[in-house]
């Protein structure tokens, strides 16, 4: 059986807007245990990296392209560029690669 | 002392480079949303009620695989962990004073970008300087995921190819800046991209779904982080504020 999107998103709002919302209503000390703070410090980049790979080699027709991509925007990313460049710039690079390959 | 009215006028002008960048991502997340066989109206409805991109994709993928409810709330809450600690800085950020549906309405789209340029305006944050960014990066953010949807199907296969990386490139974008200036951030990526890869690849644990794989790795490897590497607050603040 197939769940209801609709519940779906509402489990998604719920939960994002809780944990936004929480800490700026409920806490207005700064949290003191080092370990607490270190752990939620390195919990977004571990996600994002996890996340990342291998599932973009998935993402698109020929893992090559997609190898290609993450080499591009992490040169990029590294070299201090914006959000949007490295983004685009990382379909840029499938597109161009894929020219060749496919 | 500006006026509210002005503060509002310069979120909105903070807001149009944000709405722009919002757009171009978030038809990416249409396309990871189609491809969930999510509507346009659904996907839409999913970025204007959660303004998330990760957590949505993640939803979105895990809408895809018809998991259980109690697993997306669980990765919703991984995925979007880092605006715990967004939203634990701008609480410090407002003047204690700030009446309390402020910031009710403030919580609603604490996303890295918001949270960057809120952080960064001078003093005390007036509330009406981020309403007026969240005023086009709201719709910014919609609207382009409802394109997404909407537009992908009439996408070429090449085109679709090279959207799809999006995302994973703004993901990139957030974590390659800070593991530059950081070696303990630069050694957590390399670790994270090696564990996943095992998890993924290797007979047996690659029966794990993606969801419950990055549940796992996230937290052992953020908490043995943590215990090994414990952060100074002054390099937390000087991440933060330079997103």
């Amino acid at each position: 059986m197939r769940n209801n999107v609709y519940i779906y998103i509402l489990c998604m709002a719920v939960v994002t807007y809780l944990i936004r919302v929480l800490p700026l209503t409920l806490i207005r000390h700064e949290i003191k245990n080092k370990t607490i703070r270190s752990f939620l410090y390195y919990v977004p980049y571990v996600t994002l990296a996890v996340m990342t790979f291998p599932s973009i080699l998935d993402a698109t027709q020929s893992p090559i392209s997609a190898m290609i991509a993450l080499v591009v925007a992490m040169a990029l990313a590294w070299s201090g560029q914006s959000l949007l460049l490295v983004s685009v710039l990382c379909c840029v690079a499938v597109f161009i690669s894929e020219l060749f390959l496919i | 002392m500006k006026s509210h009215k002005s503060w509002y006028a310069k979120g909105m002008r903070d807001g149009i480079p944000i709405a722009l960048g919002y757009l171009a991502v978030s038809f990416t997340l249409g396309i990871t949303a189609r491809n969930a066989g999510l509507t346009a109206f659904q996907a839409a409805l999913t970025s204007f009620s959660t303004n998330a991109s990760a957590g949505a994709f993640v939803g979105f993928t895990l809408m895809a695989q018809n998991a259980g409810y109690l697993e997306v709330i669980i990765m919703e809450a991984v995925a979007n962990a880092r605006y715990l600690l967004m939203s634990c800085a701008l609480s410090q950020k407002l003047s204690p004073q700030t009446p309390f549906y402020h910031r009710l309405l403030i919580g609603y789209d604490v996303t890295d970008e918001i949270f960057g340029v809120s952080i960064a305006v001078p003093g005390k944050l007036d509330p009406f300087y981020t309403y007026g960014v969240m005023t086009l990066a709201i719709p910014g953010w919609a609207i382009g995921t409802y394109i997404g949807v909407a537009a992908g199907n009439i996408l070429p296969m090449r085109a679709v190819s090279a959207l799809s990386v999006g995302l994973y490139g703004m993901f990139i974008a957030i974590f390659i800046p800070p593991a530059r200036k950081n070696k303990v951030v630069a050694g957590l990526v390399a670790v994270s991209f090696a564990a996943s890869y095992i998890f993924a690849r290797v007979d047996g644990l690659s029966k794990i779904s993606s969801g419950v794989r990055t549940i796992i790795l996230t937290v052992v490897i953020s908490l043995a982080a943590a215990i090994l590497f414990p952060v100074k607050s002054e390099e937390e603040e000087a991440a933060a504020n330079e997103e």
